[in-house]
């Protein structure tokens, strides 16, 4: 596996929290982010492929934020997108298929578990997913691409990148309110914004 | 002090006050049993525009919506995630050959409709579109004459303070935009750059949020986040303009109010709507009823609200209700660029060129407008993931160069079709409501305007700079489903906005339009509000309404 970017390597959008650029309810949502709540949604079966599938779509061999809880309770409160297309089941239903699909894939092409398999071949996997090549009986007429794109993978870097530490690697501004930015121009870089390191700056490599 | 979004504030005789963090101002209230001249259902830039115009007539309204009434200042966060709570996520069945993505691209559940988290963008249709058919060949002509709109642009772009450049180089001469144009982020100075280069026009965008202190709202801080929720009340929407006026006019706003049917007497008039609040159905009764719930809700509440009269549904006595359902393509070209960009300060468009919707020399119908972008991380990433499927650390590090990052993205026209549109389903929700289900398909002219956009943009993002570019597809905004014509056969309502099979039912939102333009339709649908209610106006006082 590549590297994880350290592109702004002194940034850490928390280090604003008692600035003007956070208000209150910013830093309760905020707070509320860093304290996952208990798994209520999934069995352990299907969590295991959860934990899994979150490893391969957002890897994060730097650190270990927390993703799947987060999942697990959106869909305990049934929380939904509004788009429900006409050939996925609703939300709840939608992320159990998809789990079992996926595992049924794994062992059927490797014999073992979806968690079991290194980190390249279930990459391999989601590939083929996202391809249409799938095998398992378990897909039905679930549309393996739409599956993979629009429910799991949309809904765990939405996850991902709801974490102030994924603002930080990435050098966003952050929480902005009541205090935004002042410097508006190509490189122009307000004293609360991230400092790009001098290393990467001029590369497109991350 | 956090606000879920479920607790109902519009009540015993007072309502939000938004300029405030936990104040109050003074409502009116009108009993159920009270026949109140109009109801009106749904906030948006169609029923807040109508509820304050009706209110300030001197008439008795009770506005409807079925979302909650924030405070910005204290109830919108900095953060995507919480603020979903913006967006109508209840399940709607989308399908076709290119279904639509619902919930935070077009619709809006919260006093004030989807403006609350709109993109600002405020441009005027180019005249030749309300004449479509018989002056550029396509789609349909609305039964509008274009100077009317004119003169209804003008107010709306007053009554929100619209700041744009003292010369804007497309469409009839007008007057000076209201409130000086904003400074312009880089990532409008690379869409400029690349439209010099080019040789075509281009212009800072007309947008609204206000670049001055305006009463109670301070000028733009370029926070960034316009599209989840202004949380300093810089940007003027529908929730901090229209729906004040409204309340000082004696109009009563029913907060969390979900509208299930409207009611129709033998003579085939509506009587008043049921509503659900508070954990049960109520009924108000209305002399008038103005729907203006958007491109779903409103086909989905006429067609639930069959009655002997109306056994269809309501308005539907000619099978269009539901029908030619539009939205705007919306595709992209994305690019990296040397210098630091930083696109999350300031409103995400803030350079515009409209060259494609003026000139007509180009092998489709219809025309497009594109911005400069700023997206926010997960709308950024979730966009990779759903157009490229990228995921693993290949995500990770592209979503590093998010601060050199610049995007073109258009907003596309795309012709009206019958087949493309919104039904019932046989599913119901919480409710008991019959849940819509969407049908859509871009048509063969809708996929040579979105290639001969990203061959354009791409050439242009090249001329600026940008390197590693890659493009996406998608759509935004919704129009049409109930749209204006000439006659019962021809359209929903009339160009008044009165339906033809009910004369005391008026649509007043987006789904009346018959075409979508090439530009964001927000300040499209205030203005036809706007000339909407002064029809009905007149109508009432000559005793016709």
């Amino acid at each position: 596996m590549t590297s994880p970017p350290r592109r702004y390597p002194d940034y850490d959008v928390l280090d604003k929290r008692d600035s003007p650029s956070w208000d209150d309810i910013t830093r309760h949502v905020v707070a509320g982010r860093l304290n996952p709540p208990e798994r209520q949604f999934f069995d352990d079966a299907l969590w295991d492929v959860l934990i899994a599938l979150c490893d391969t779509i957002m890897p994060q061999p730097d650190r270990d934020r927390p993703i799947a809880i987060w999942i697990d309770a959106a869909l305990a409160q049934n929380r939904t997108t509004g788009t429900r297309y006409d050939n996925l089941p609703p939300m709840r239903e939608a992320w159990k298929r998809g789990l079992a699909a996926l595992e049924a894939e794994a062992r059927l092409c490797h014999g073992r578990p979806f968690h079991d398999l290194a980190q390249d071949a279930r990459e391999a996997l989601l590939k083929a997913i996202d391809r249409e090549e799938v095998a398992a009986p378990e897909w039905n007429d679930l549309p393996p691409r739409r599956m993979f794109r629009e429910v799991l993978a949309n809904e765990i870097v939405r996850v991902y990148y709801s974490h102030p530490d994924a603002w930080s690697e990435i050098g966003f501004g952050g929480p902005a309110s009541p205090r935004g930015y002042v410097r508006l121009g190509p490189n122009r870089r307000d004293p609360w914004e991230a400092e790009e390191s001098a290393a990467t700056r001029r590369s497109a490599e991350p | 002090m956090i606000s879920q979004g479920s607790e109902i504030r519009a009540k015993d005789g007072r309502a939000p006050d938004v300029f405030s963090r936990d104040g109050w101002v003074a409502m009116r209230q009108y009993r159920e049993a009270e026949e109140v001249d109009v109801a009106v259902i749904g906030t948006g830039a169609g029923g807040g525009v109508v509820a304050a115009k009706l209110a300030e007539a001197g008439l008795s309204v009770v506005a409807f919506d079925a979302g909650a009434f924030y405070r910005p200042l204290a109830d919108f966060a900095s953060d995507e995630r919480e603020q979903d709570k913006l967006y109508w996520t209840d399940d709607r069945i989308s399908g076709g050959d290119d279904a639509i993505e619902m919930g935070s691209n077009n619709s809006g559940r919260a006093i004030g409709g989807s403006t609350v988290h709109f993109q600002m963008v405020a441009l005027r249709f180019r005249p030749e579109w309300f004449q479509a058919r018989s002056r550029l060949g396509y789609g349909r002509d609305w039964p509008v004459d274009w100077r009317e709109m004119w003169r209804c642009y003008d107010e709306v772009e007053d009554a929100l303070k619209i700041a744009g450049p003292v010369t804007y180089p497309w469409g009839p001469k007008r007057g000076r935009y209201p409130y000086r144009q904003h400074e312009l982020n880089a990532s409008a100075q690379v869409l400029a750059r690349g439209a010099e280069a080019m040789g075509v026009d281009w212009s800072p965008c007309p947008i609204s949020t206000v670049s001055a202190p305006r009463g109670k709202s301070p000028p733009c801080v370029y926070r960034g986040f316009c599209k989840i929720g202004c949380s300093t009340n810089a940007k003027q929407s529908i929730l901090n303009t229209y729906i004040p006026r409204a309340l000082a006019a004696g109009a009563e706003v029913r907060d969390l109010a979900m509208v299930g049917r409207i009611e129709t007497g033998s003579d085939g008039r509506a009587t008043g709507v049921h509503y659900h609040r508070d954990g049960e159905w109520r009924f108000q009764k209305a002399r008038r009823v103005v729907v203006a719930g958007y491109s779903i809700e409103t086909p989905r509440l006429l067609l639930n609200s069959s009655s002997p009269s109306h056994p269809q549904g309501l308005a539907n006595a000619e099978g269009l209700v539901g029908t030619e359902l539009m939205v705007h393509s919306n595709h992209a070209v994305w690019g990296v660029m040397e210098d630091e960009i930083r696109w999350y300060k300031g409103p995400p468009s803030m350079a515009v060129c409209e060259h494609w919707n003026y000139d007509d020399d180009k092998d489709f119908h219809g025309g497009y407008a594109f911005m400069s972008q700023g997206p926010l991380p997960t709308d950024f990433a979730t966009s990779m993931v759903k157009n490229l499927g990228v995921f693993g650390m290949e995500l990770r590090r592209r979503m590093a160069l998010y601060n050199h990052m610049a995007g073109l993205k258009i907003v596309g026209e795309v012709m009206p079709t019958p087949a493309n549109r919104v039904e019932l389903s046989e599913e119901t929700d919480a409710l008991g409501l019959p849940l819509p289900r969407i049908t859509f398909r871009f048509g063969e002219n809708d996929r040579k305007l979105s290639d001969h956009a990203l061959r354009f943009m791409r050439t242009m993002h090249e001329a600026a700079g940008a390197r590693d570019i890659f493009e996406t597809a998608g759509s935004a905004h919704l129009m049409g489903g109930c749209r204006m014509g000439f006659s019962a056969a021809d359209g929903v309502v009339d160009g008044a906005g009165r339906a033809f099979s009910c004369p005391n039912l008026w649509i007043a939102d987006g789904s009346v339009m018959p075409t979508g333009g090439g530009v964001n339709p927000s300040i499209t649908i205030m203005a036809n509000a706007t000339r909407i209610a002064g029809h009905m106006i007149g109508a009432i006082a000559r005793g016709e309404g």
